[in-house]
């Protein structure tokens, strides 16, 4: 798993550092993109794929992945949370100036340098855009580093893109191709209406220079991927990030465990040559 | 093997026909283009003819009392559009609109139906050829209806904000 390497160890893994809500931004109906500023120090600088450990005080701790630009160089961090449970909701609900205790950044990364020089194939489904969002800032932020840089994003209706101003800056872009498509016809909506697997169909890729980079639903990384190996993509050469529940982030409770490997010290992001077979067997 | 002939044999669709069946096919085939908003066909309407898009966007759509017309699915770059020709009634059962100006090929279905009726071998690796690219379209539906992008309100697990 060269291409997934774990990023450098955190110092004080399992101590919560305080952070405080500096910036929230509403990005549809049930999420939120939230920047964090330390209180006081802050964590080490995350890579893109990475993931923390938030805290709300009284309410739990939940691994939430890393949506900002890895270029920040100020402490702050940036997380794109949607409510589903008690804790993300009181994320989605964190008004100015939260305390948050934030652990990490933890995990396996999409590491984008190795990438340099071929083409990257981005493919997100629903929320699996925001971990994705760093790689695609980072691609753009060294565009002359990789041949070409394409983002395939789908959404069940248009008001459930996540990012939705910034996609619309990087589909004007002349350097990048985005596709995005709906799952839902939905009035007002003149772009493409299917699932992500057939706008990924559509394209032609070199086989042999693409990395792929793909997050979303279990089901509609493995379609894709299916899509990917049919274009003559090797398994090795797709990246998906994979989600089990993090308690402790390092590897040492055993919750996330997925077959042979724990996903929030051996993943979240995995080479498919791994996750592919694990993700087809039903009892993991 | 003609312009056509290669063009078909480089679209992934008629890429299993051999290269006399493929020569059948594209002395029936025929470029066209389709200015954005153009109809292409209506729903209801009789089948006749197959497109191969080599380029823009058609919307596959139908009329919803209440809600106009509603596009249920996009096609663009090699994909076809329209197989209602190929079995009776031979009617539209949805509408197709161009979307943004698009380039096609064409066939002339009357043509194709004829040469298959008289040369079973061909309209067998015609009708496999359209029917992988159907079971593409029913797969990428199936994974549509499983509507995966929903909130998982009320599950488990992490780290995409799920908690």
């Amino acid at each position: 798993m060269a291409s997934t390497e774990n990023a450098s160890p955190v110092a004080e893994p399992m101590l919560p550092v305080p952070y405080l809500v500096a910036e929230r931004a509403a990005e549809t109906h049930d999420c939120v993109t939230l920047r964090l500023e330390p209180a006081r120090d802050s964590l080490p600088p995350f890579q893109p794929g990475q993931f923390t450990m938030l805290a709300v005080p009284g309410v739990g701790e939940v691994a939430i992945s890393i949506s900002g630009d890895p270029a920040t160089q100020d402490g702050t961090l940036t997380h794109t949370i949607r409510a589903v449970g008690a804790v993300s909701a009181a994320l989605r609900d964190a008004p100015l100036g939260a305390p948050l205790g934030v652990r990490g950044p933890f995990g396996t990364t999409w590491d984008l340098p190795s990438a340099t020089g071929r083409d990257l194939l981005i493919v997100a489904g629903g929320v699996g855009l925001a971990p994705l969002r760093p790689v695609m800032l980072g691609a753009l932020a060294d565009r002359a580093s990789y041949r070409g840089v394409c983002l395939i994003a789908g959404a069940r209706t248009p008001a459930e893109f996540l990012f939705r101003t910034e996609l619309a800056a990087w589909s004007r872009r002349a350097d990048a191709e985005v596709e995005l498509t709906i799952d839902q016809p939905s009035a007002g909506w003149d772009g493409q209406v299917g699932f992500v697997t057939e706008p990924l169909a559509r394209l032609r890729v070199d086989p042999a220079r693409t990395t792929a980079f793909l997050c979303g639903p279990e089901p509609m990384m493995r379609f894709a991927a299916q899509v990917l190996l049919r274009k003559g993509i090797q398994a090795g050469d797709i990246r998906v990030s994979l989600e089990r529940n993090m308690q402790c982030g390092i590897g040492l409770c055993g919750h996330c465990q997925f077959g042979p490997i724990l996903v929030c010290r051996d993943g979240p992001v995995v080479s498919y040559a791994l996750a592919g077979p694990l993700l087809s067997i039903r009892e993991l | 093997m003609t312009e056509h002939g290669a063009q078909l044999a480089g679209s992934g669709i008629f890429g299993g026909l051999s290269a006399d069946e493929l020569e059948l096919v594209s002395a029936a085939a025929r470029p066209v283009w389709f200015g954005a908003g153009e109809r292409v066909f209506l729903e209801g309407g009789p089948a006749r003819g197959c497109w191969l898009i080599q380029d823009g966007c058609v919307a596959l759509d139908l009329l919803v009392p209440g809600r106009g017309q509603v596009v249920v699915q996009t096609l663009g770059r090699g994909d076809v559009l329209g197989w209602s020709w190929l079995l009776p009634p031979y009617q539209w059962n949805f509408g197709a609109v161009a979307l943004r100006p698009t380039a096609a090929t064409e066939l002339d279905t009357d043509q194709l139906r004829t040469i298959a009726d008289q040369d079973p071998r061909f309209g067998y690796a015609l009708t496999l050829s359209l029917f992988q690219a159907c079971v593409q379209r029913l797969q990428a539906t199936r994974a549509r209806l499983l509507d995966l992008y929903r909130s998982p309100q009320g599950q488990y697990r992490s780290p995409h904000g799920q908690h």
